[in-house]
């Protein structure tokens, strides 16, 4: 969901989507428009929260007068634009993303990727099996949260996260060119030489699972995660006096997980380590 | 910010290599000793703006340690961080994004032998095979496999860098396995290199514009410049005023040469008019286009050419600080330009008065360091301001949000230079030259399977046949590829085409940066095309998905189908173009976009797995 902040009164442009006017106002991006008129247009690396990196190019569209295709996450609708979002050559270029980036990780804990590749007829084994692929190890080098680069999609959120986008601690970046730029800490150490404070922003951004809790890796590794099964509750963080919210992820009757409300217009999701992880002595019963 | 620097140290020597660039640290702050307790710690912490302000010393200080050192230590990253608040994860990212540099510990020598096209063609597998076999382990000299050095002519081509103070390089080309071997070991008594004329044959020809000058003034020479009309461009443009200087490159028809092909007047005055302050000039001297070394000529033979073209540019869009961003891999270009701006400057041609008109303008050069993706306009705006060299989205361009933010003016070496004939001769008489639609003069980078290999000017409108008899081209040539890697490949039969950006256009073909790559039928085509892929699959930044795994996949592919044809590569064909097509359509920056285009060309123009 996108928080538009309720400020001077923006101009509203007129365009078409799909041959139909739409009017959004001035700075909207053709995502914002498209999902405004109930268009689905698919997206994995564009986060609610973070200027928009364009990285992924699942969510093209097509713009009259336009060479290539445009990233509808980023691109400022313009007046007069003429955009379709579900032509022959759109849906080619997202089913061939798709194809590209299921062949090379592993996307089982993204979601609605699994819808996406059905209905884009996407056919990720047919580069063969002797298609590159990440072929990484899950990094457990810290008791709150796991990097599993297998999954990663390199779509930077983590990055804009832990840096100057939310929280300034630049404990990651990306490193290496091409098909071997990889997620990672200076000289690739582990997290614990890193200067990360585990504030778990980075989980909270992550569309694919890549980065993800402890407790959700371990459970999944048992097979005992099974979110169908947990309850989700909002509720104000007991530390200190900020208040920032903090949704509970309860399965079993044991806490598994802390996200945070995207649309918390003070903390935008995001926490600190007390918060995101410091849950233990509420359910510490003995 | 909040930074952490961990706990290794540099050695005196990386110290040394960073405060030779940086100067010594004011405070423990940023890294000085702490026994020894200096005033400046009690009175202040450098941090914040005025902190980050420095992020762009950030590739000068990787060369800087990679220089001495020969590879970049965690000690040595983390002092340089310090010294300029650079969080260390960022600048390890930058650290190995580029192809010189190395995290890892190796050999003080690295000796780079070109395998890329050209040099494929003249035998640069068993080069580097013999090279191998000579250096052997323990040899000290760490031996890696490169894309095109820019000295196509004299394929194929080495080139030895050996760290320490100072660095020394040499180049051998056209190399055999002794000469290369001699220059990894004994840089300084390795043979001089050819001076850059003999990269022209037509060099002293009468009737040339933008190389009148290459082999005939003394590159080191201002004076010499100034004798042979170096100058009279620059004070006809103070005459002109700014809005006239654009007036007339407008007029002149000039487009860029950097492979776009964007008109140059159009830019410049874009720029001139934006609001927003301070406006910025680059001059664009990657040059790592496998088959290009015009730039490259002309900044060995005619520096100060460039020098003076730029300071135009400057003047016509307001700017008052020129960077020159230089491939890494040019160090003899380098060695001159850096001589013709110190020249300029103790002549009063750069600096606060620049000939006495009261315009301040000065150029900084900035080195690249081995990444072909810098030379995307926005990609080098990253490259400079000390970020990885990763394409920005556009919009918004550069002439209104460009380096540091800022409304900036980039330009190939090329199109800069053709300002001088321009303001000498006027607008009109140089758009009398060549076409209506491509107007001026051209210079071709002229390599493969040719008696004469090297740069050659000729008017747009001439043919490719026109150009390769010229160059002398050889019997049963088989293909030429048009524009470089990301061009296209044509016929022996299409040697009509005309050399303009229309007539290439209307032939379904490009013209680039003005590559012309000639092989015959020795050259085994699928090899060249596997080449090409492997070239784009090294070079895409990753960013992207289409350009990071379709290069891979496109690779994968080629390799498949190597020796195959017919019905046994028809299925791979067919991915091939799938992936191409997605490729070109929803990559961020032109190269995934280019990156299918030789390939695609080979097998639709020469059928080249029928
Ligand atoms: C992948 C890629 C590499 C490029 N490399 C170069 C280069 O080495 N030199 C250059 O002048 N332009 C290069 N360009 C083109 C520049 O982005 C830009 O268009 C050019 O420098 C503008 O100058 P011009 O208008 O004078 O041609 C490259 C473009 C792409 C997409
Ligand atoms: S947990 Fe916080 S500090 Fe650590 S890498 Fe993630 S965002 Fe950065
Ligand atoms: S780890 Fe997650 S958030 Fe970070 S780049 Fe990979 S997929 Fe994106
Ligand atoms: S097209 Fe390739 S080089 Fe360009 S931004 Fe995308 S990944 Fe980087
Ligand atoms: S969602 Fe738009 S490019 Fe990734
Ligand atoms: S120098 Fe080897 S191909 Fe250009």
């Amino acid at each position: 969901m996108t928080v538009i902040p309720l400020g001077v009164p923006r101009r509203l442009l007129e365009f078409t989507i799909d041959g139909a006017p739409v009017r959004a106002p001035e700075g909207s991006t053709i995502l914002d428009a498209c999902r405004a008129a109930g268009k689905d247009v698919p997206t994995l690396c564009q986060g609610d929260t973070l200027a928009p990196k364009n990285a992924c190019r699942v969510c093209v569209v097509e713009v009259e007068g336009a060479r290539t295709l445009v990233p509808a996450c980023s691109r400022e609708a313009e007046p007069g634009m003429e955009v379709r979002t579900d032509t022959e050559r759109a849906r080619h270029s997202r089913k061939v993303v798709l194809e590209l980036l299921a062949s090379s990780v592993d996307l089982s804990t993204t979601p609605r990727v699994a819808g996406w590749i059905k209905e884009y007829e996407a056919k990720p084994d047919r580069f063969g099996p002797d298609a590159a692929r990440l072929n990484e190890e899950p990094r457990v080098d810290n008791e709150l949260y796991v990097r599993d680069y297998d999954k990663c999609i390199l779509c930077y959120k983590c990055v804009d996260a832990c840096g100057n986008q939310w929280q300034n601690t630049f404990a990651i970046s990306v490193a290496g060119r091409g098909f071997d730029a990889r997620i990672a800490v200076e000289h690739d150490a582990p997290l614990t030489d890193s200067a990360c404070v585990y504030c778990g922003n980075c989980i909270e951004v992550c569309p694919t699972g890549a980065l993800s809790f402890k407790s959700e890796f371990d459970m999944r590794a048992a097979g005992t995660w099974d979110e169908s099964a947990q309850t989700e509750t909002t509720t104000v963080c007991a530390y200190c006096g900020v208040g920032c919210n903090l949704t509970l992820h309860v399965q079993d009757n044991e806490i598994v997980k802390v996200t945070s409300p995207h649309d918390n217009p003070v903390t935008h999701g995001n926490l600190c380590i007390k918060g995101r992880f410091g849950y233990q002595h509420v359910q510490n019963r003995d | 910010m909040d930074l952490h620097f961990g706990d290794s140290k540099p050695t005196d020597d990386e110290r040394a290599a960073v405060d030779a660039l940086l100067g010594p640290p004011e405070s423990s702050w940023e890294g000085a000793a702490r026994d020894e307790m200096r005033a400046a710690d009690l009175r202040w912490a450098r941090g914040g703006r005025e902190a980050r302000e420095r992020r762009d010393l950030l590739l000068p200080g990787l060369h800087a340690i990679n220089d001495r050192i020969g590879w970049i230590s965690e000690g040595a990253l983390a002092y340089l961080c310090r010294r300029l608040t650079v969080p260390p994860a960022e600048a390890y990212g930058v650290a190995t994004f580029y192809a010189m540099f190395s995290v890892k510990p190796r050999p003080a020598t690295v000796l780079h032998v070109c395998t890329d096209l050209a040099c494929a063609a003249a035998g640069a597998a068993g080069l580097c095979a013999g090279i191998e076999a000579r250096l052997g382990l323990g040899s000290g000299v760490s031996v890696e496999r490169s894309p095109c050095l820019g000295l196509c002519e004299r394929a194929p081509a080495a080139l030895a860098i050996t760290a320490g103070e100072p660095v020394r390089t040499a180049v051998s080309a056209p190399a055999t396995v002794e000469a290369a071997v001699l220059a990894a070991s004994a840089p300084d008594s390795a043979d001089e290199e050819p001076p850059a004329a003999t990269a022209v044959p037509q060099a002293g020809q009468p009737g040339l514009t933008l190389l009148s000058r290459v082999g005939v003034v003394d590159p080191t020479s201002l004076d010499d410049y100034r004798a042979h009309g170096g100058y009279t461009a620059l004070r006809r443009a103070f005459e002109l005023g700014p809005a006239g200087v654009i007036r007339e490159v407008t007029d002149s028809g000039l487009v860029g040469r950097g492979g776009a092909a964007f008109p140059t007047g159009r830019k410049w005055q874009a720029t001139a008019s934006q609001p927003d302050h301070p406006h910025y000039v680059v001059c664009n001297a990657d040059e790592s286009e496998p088959g290009t070394f015009k730039d490259r000529v002309i900044m060995e033979g005619d520096p100060f050419a460039l020098v003076e073209a730029m300071t135009i540019a400057a003047y016509a869009t307001g700017a008052h600080q020129g960077h020159l961003y230089l491939r890494g891999e040019y160090p003899r270009a380098m060695r001159r330009l850096e001589h013709a701006l110190a020249q300029a400057r103790a002549r009063g041609l750069l600096g606060d008065d620049v000939l006495g008109q009261g315009y301040a303008f000065d150029i900084e050069i900035r080195r690249g360091a081995g990444a072909y993706i810098c030379g995307e306009e926005t990609a080098l705006f990253n490259s400079i301001e000390g970020y990885r060299g990763e394409p920005r989205s556009k919009p918004p361009f550069p002439v209104e949000k460009g380096l540091f933010g800022k409304p900036t003016v980039e330009n190939n070496v090329e199109t800069l230079v053709n300002v001088l004939p321009i303001l000498t001769m006027g607008a009109p008489a140089y758009a009398a030259i060549g076409t209506g639609r491509s107007t001026g003069p051209k210079l071709f980078c002229v390599s493969g399977s040719v008696d004469r290999p090297g740069i050659y000017e000729l008017p747009f409108g001439a043919t490719l046949g026109d150009l390769l008899t010229l160059a002398g081209v050889r019997d049963r040539l088989r293909a030429v590829l048009l524009g470089g890697a990301a061009g296209g490949f044509v016929r022996p039969d299409e040697l009509d085409i005309p050399l303009t950006f229309e007539g290439t256009r209307e032939a379904g073909t490009t013209l680039g940066s003005g590559v012309v790559m000639a092989f015959d039928d020795t050259v085994p085509l699928p090899r060249l095309l596997l080449r090409i892929a492997e070239f784009f699959r090294d070079e895409s930044c990753g960013q992207c998905v289409p350009c990071r795994v379709g290069t891979v996949r496109q690779e994968e592919a080629l390799h498949r189908i190597v020796e195959r044809t017919g019905a046994d590569a028809a299925g791979d064909i067919v991915l091939l173009r799938e992936v191409g097509r997605a490729m070109r359509d929803a990559s961020i920056c032109g190269l995934g976009q280019t990156a299918w285009n030789a390939v695609e060309s080979a097998i639709d123009r020469l059928g080249a797995y029928e």
